[in-house]
């Protein structure tokens, strides 16, 4: 009965235009890891000062200037590859997100270097007190999302220097730059509540 | 009108209430027969919102039982009834009446909010401290010297001139909560978090509640007796508790053997070697009328069965099975049931 | 010439061997397939919760009862509650949305296939390491050790020095692994609904369930991330050395339980709407008049979803807030009892003057109104600080909870099976089944759930294994134990009903109802391919307009 119904949609004279899916997904991810971010910065918050023993962040940390200008650089290397690649410059393209993907490394590798010294020189571990848990656990958080975003951003450096990427995948590049910028606005984030606030 | 729901709710919830006295056995922990300011402050309250609901129920069931009827398909004419898409009017008639209630409600509860969480304190009131352990409790009255565990003692308090009890709560492990449902509502107790709490029983009697937030494996049994005393017996049962522990030559064996043996690692006995911490201080041990924290009557089988396999009263406790020999077990239960 | 349509003679097609069947199941990224994978997987733990429920009514039937040692029993409550809420009612709810809300809204699929699968199997697996427990909770050589810190799990409970072993570390990662697969299938849905309505289907002619669900999977991305967040910092503590919820290292405890309930209570909201969502659909049809104020109806939901972030802490009013902090919660608590009660009063609404049938879904949503309406009365009570100084942490709390799992959620989602049974299965079931199981279960459930309010009034905590005569408790707890059997033969007369009826069922056709919404427009069941041909779209109800051109919607609709 109802198969022989006549599709009219008689109300499409004007062109029926939904978001795109790949960032309605990823702004719901985004939503949902702000959600986990958001309960560890309170739990950072919470315990500010309230360690029993130390050693105390403003005894152990040292604002890292340059590797949050590279962290935060790298965004604009995105929005450049990007635009790049939107009109065809397929080189450009490349070169910028090379860059974005270094600048993400170093900033990997500083982190790496700074946790170093604190565990080493410092004696600062994720048991030694409420600071060092907190710390350790939402720098690494971020750090974790920063090394994730980093393999997606290498699998797409690989897939274009093999001449697989062309200008028609520039939405979906799209989407993952997103994700790339939120990774940026929550250090932005981190680092305001660890090497601000919480010093 | 209302008073006739505030009498049709006190009515119904006192017959499932027990009477003012706490020895009539219809229940010992109802909350709708309170003897303490808390409870009855909480009670009064309780009235006011089960009229409420009371009437919305009414009225919403009445109206979904009309429905129901008047509105039930009586022909199978294929007729379809006259749609009705909504009506704005209405929706504001029906957001605004909750929204009056919401704003009652929420005025009522903020004054008693107010007025429990912020109590006057006379110079003369009597100061607790409550520690919860798994599964007992440690009570302390720091002004007055005295130690001791499972079974609260405070004075009465004459409503004229008031001597309320102020409980502050503190857990050595796990979350624990306070509920004599006739003296007031529960407060947790919650380590590394201090809480605070108040009674002000105008009744004698002992009032029975139990540890009300899931703390292991025996919660069940980790029970609360409050001897609400007179001024007399209170003052009787603080100076008994004050001495030291007596020492009966008769069960000296029993003493040594509960001083070599990890007893000491757990229990204090004033005045002796014994300083353990860890489980209740039996220095007047004798003077309760129950053992394990209310789980058994605090008699010679029982003292002795308890010592003997905890398990076998109250399984999962943190009394150890201590393997004496039967006489020691004899001797050790002799001793205890010298300390008075 | 006839209208080109193929058909294909069973004979056609060789018979697919059992191997080659199960492995189309397993495969699958068919939102239908998906969506009955999820539905029969609650099922399965339906049954497995209720026999640890029984357990547990059985030990409670009277005092000092040993039926069951306070180890296993307190192993029950947490598996029990556990397992209802993650890996039956979340399951039910998400089975039920993956089936409809493509269909509902004229879609070929979900948006994203695989990750559906993906996010399915994800669940699927969670359930299975959280019930491996039982064997490996103490290790490969010990007994087995299910988890036993309550469906909470409040700190420092399940600290190492109080949980020593792994059952806690099951409890931990099961929802961790049963979290992410939450969120994808939200996101599936966020997605599906923004992105794939078909021509015609504006937000604001989508049906009910559809603005149900999607607010549904708003409140999945917002509300399970934080219990994720809390259960890596469990595992941090416990295995790390961490000391977020250590109160001897100046942790808090009082943290952990902001954290879960900030979870736990957008959590029972999440349960809810998909079942106001089966009851939106069902009571217009069975009313036969259009559902009443549906700007309204969106309106509440939404503000519901809102609301439903703030109010958490009602479930810590005996922690020891501030008298700022409780009263706070007191009003958002209070305040999200008005868009609700507006919900009750449109379905009241959409009924009167309607023509009610009272088929078997009906029957089950008209229960849920009424039961839904006490539950909420109860939780107004609740609200009320003072009182649940008194209430809270007692029977009468876990009255009110399973009022409205059980008595609201089940209801209407038990109305949602027999309502769309046809629809999946192309079978209609057996009418006098479904009515016997509706009384049963109605029977069943009062004499549980209504008794079970007495006990907390008079006394008796929750999560106790056992309770002393004497206070009045006995003769109730062992009402509230008969009750379980009438609720365990009606659930057997569901089930029965529902196997017999998809092998043996009359035929169902596409729209057995003379429903409204685009679903009853294709064959039963769908094709894969979910339409051939879609109706026009012009208002809420699009088969209305297309059986009564006369008189469509969209010339009233506001």
């Amino acid at each position: 009965m109802m198969t022989t119904a006549a599709m009219t949609g008689s109300d499409t004279d004007t062109a029926w235009v939904l978001p795109s899916r790949g960032r309605v997904a990823m702004f719901g991810l985004i939503a949902a890891e702000s959600a986990i971010f958001t309960i560890f910065v309170v739990a950072y918050l919470f315990y500010v000062g309230k360690s029993l023993t130390g050693p105390l962040p403003g005894q152990v940390l040292h604002p890292p200037i340059f590797l949050s200008i590279c962290l935060l650089s790298s965004s604009l290397t995105i929005h450049f590859a990007l635009t790049a690649l939107r009109s065809f410059r397929l080189s450009a393209f490349v070169a910028w997100w090379a860059a974005t993907i270094a600048l993400g490394a170093i900033f990997m590798g500083g982190t790496v270097r700074e946790w170093h010294h604190l565990i080493y020189d410092e004696g600062l571990t994720i048991r030694t007190n409420l600071f060092g848990t907190t710390y350790y656990s939402l720098v690494g958080l971020h750090a974790f999302h920063v090394t994730a975003g980093l393999v997606g951003l290498s699998i797409v450096l690989l897939l274009a220097l093999g001449r697989h990427v062309s200008q028609a995948h520039t939405e979906r590049l799209d989407v993952l730059s997103l994700y790339w910028h939120f990774v940026d606005t929550v250090w932005v984030v981190v680092f305001t509540v660890v090497y601000v606030i919480g010093r | 009108m209302r008073n006739v729901l505030l009498t049709t709710a006190a009515f119904v919830t006192q017959t499932a209430a027990s009477a003012t006295s706490a020895t009539e056995p219809l229940s010992p922990t109802s909350i709708f027969a309170p003897v303490s300011t808390p409870a009855d402050g909480i009670f009064q309250l309780s009235l006011f919102v089960l009229a409420i609901t009371t009437a919305i129920f009414v009225i919403v069931v009445g109206l979904m039982a009309y429905a129901v009827v008047r509105f039930r398909r009586r022909t199978d004419d294929g007729v379809e009834p006259t749609p009705v898409f909504g009506s704005y009017q209405v929706e504001l008639a029906w957001t605004i009446v909750p929204v009056l209630i919401v704003v009652a409600l929420f005025l009522a509860t903020a004054r008693v909010i107010a007025s429990m969480q912020h109590p006057p304190k006379p110079p003369d009131a009597l100061d607790v401290v409550v520690i919860g352990h798994q599964y007992w409790w440690e009570y302390r009255y720091p002004a007055l010297g005295v130690v001791t565990a499972n079974e609260l003692h405070v004075p009465v308090s004459d409503p004229a001139h008031p001597r309320p009890t102020f409980l502050t709560l503190l857990s050595a492990d796990t979350d624990h909560s306070f509920w004599v449902p006739r003296l007031a509502g529960k407060t947790d107790l919650i380590a590394n978090h201090p809480n605070s709490m108040w009674i002000d029983p105008h009744e004698t009697g002992v009032y029975l509640g139990q540890c009300a937030q899931y703390c292991g494996t025996q919660h069940a049994k980790m029970l609360l007796r409050v001897y609400v005393d007179s001024r007399e017996d209170f003052d009787r049962w603080i100076e008994g508790q004050r001495r030291p522990a007596q020492v009966v030559g008769a069960v000296a064996h029993g003493r040594h053997v509960f001083e070599s043996t990890a007893c000491v690692n757990c229990h204090a006995v004033g005045g002796t070697a014994a300083q353990g911490r860890f489980g209740p201080d039996l220095t007047h041990f004798m003077s309760r009328d129950t053992i394990a924290s209310g789980a058994a009557p605090n008699t010679k089988e029982n003292l002795r069965l308890w010592l003997r396999d905890p398990d076998a009263l109250k399984p999962g406790s943190r009394m150890p099975a201590m393997n004496l020999s039967e006489t020691d077990v004899n001797a050790v239960a002799d001793y205890l049931e010298s300390l008075r | 010439m006839t209208t080109a349509s193929i058909t294909w003679e069973v004979s056609d097609v060789a018979p697919r061997s059992l191997v080659e069947r199960l492995h189309e199941w397993v495969t699958t990224v068919d939102h239908k397939r998906l969506g009955v994978l999820y539905i029969v997987y609650a099922l399965v733990f339906l049954l497995i919760g209720g026999i640890e429920a029984t357990i547990m009514r059985i030990q409670l039937v009277a005092p000092h009862n040993d039926f069951v040692s306070p180890q296993v029993f307190n192993r029950m409550f947490t598996m029990h509650g556990t397992t209802m809420i993650f890996f039956v009612a979340m399951p039910l709810v998400f089975g039920f949305a993956n089936y409809l809300v493509p269909l509902m809204i004229g879609a070929r699929d979900m948006a994203f296939p695989r990750l559906n699968a993906f996010s399915f199997w994800l669940s699927a697996f969670s359930g299975l390491l959280l019930y491996f427990s039982f064997l490996g909770g103490s290790g490969l050589y010990g007994a087995g050790d299910a988890p036993d810190v309550g469906w909470f799990a409040y700190a420092p409970l399940t600290a190492q020095t109080f949980s020593p072993g792994h059952s806690t570390d099951y409890w931990t990662l099961s929802l961790l692994v049963s979290g992410f697969g939450s969120i994808g299938t939200a996101i599936n849905i966020l997605t599906t609904i923004l992105c794939m309505r078909c021509p015609g289907m504006t937000l604001g002619r989508m049906p009910l369930f559809a603005w149900l669900n999607l607010t549904m999977a708003g409140l999945v991305i917002l509300a399970v991330s934080p219990l994720s967040a809390a259960q890596i910092m469990l595992l941090v503590d416990r295995y790390l050395g961490g000391h977020f919820f250590d109160t001897q290292a100046g942790g808090s405890a009082v943290l952990w339980m902001h954290f879960f309930w900030v979870f736990g209570h957008p959590e029972v909201y999440v349960l809810v709407i998909p079942a106001f969502a089966a009851v939106s659909e069902i009571i217009p049809v069975f009313s036969r008049k259009p559902i009443f104020g549906y700007p309204v109806m969106v309106a509440a939901t939404v503000s519901i979803g809102f609301i439903a972030m703030s109010v958490w802490a009602h479930h810590m009013f005996t922690v020891g807030m501030s008298s700022a902090g409780n009263t706070f919660f007191v009003l958002s608590t209070m305040a999200i009892a008005v868009p609700t009660g507006i919900k009750i009063f449109n379905w009241l609404a959409t009924m009167w003057g309607g023509k009610i049938q009272f088929a078997t879904p009906m029957l089950f949503c008209i229960g849920f109104l009424f039961q839904f309406l006490i539950a909420g009365l109860t939780g107004i009570m609740l609200s009320v600080a003072p009182f649940d100084w008194q209430l809270g942490n007692s029977y009468f709390v876990v009255a009110h909870f399973h009022y409205v799992i059980v008595g609201a959620i089940l209801f209407a989602l038990f109305g949602g099976f027999y309502y769309w049974f046809p629809k999946f299965s192309g079978r209609m079931y057996r009418e006098r089944l479904g009515k016997l199981h509706f009384w049963l279960f109605v029977i069943g459930f009062h004499l549980t759930f209504d008794c079970m309010h007495v006990p907390g009034l008079l006394g008796m905590p929750r999560r106790i294994y056992t309770y002393e005569p004497g206070r009045g408790w006995d003769t109730w707890n062992l009402l509230v134990t008969i009750g379980v059997v009438f609720q365990g033969l009606g659930t057997f007369v569901f089930l029965g009903n529902l196997v017999w009826s998809y092998f043996k069922g009359d035929t169902a056709g596409s729209d057995p109802w003379d429903a409204w919404t685009l679903e009853w427009s294709t064959d039963s069941p769908p094709p894969a391919y979910n339409f051939a041909l879609l109706p026009a779209v012009k208002s809420r109800r699009p088969l209305w307009d297309l059986k009564h051109p006369e008189d469509p919607d969209w010339k009233y609709e506001q």
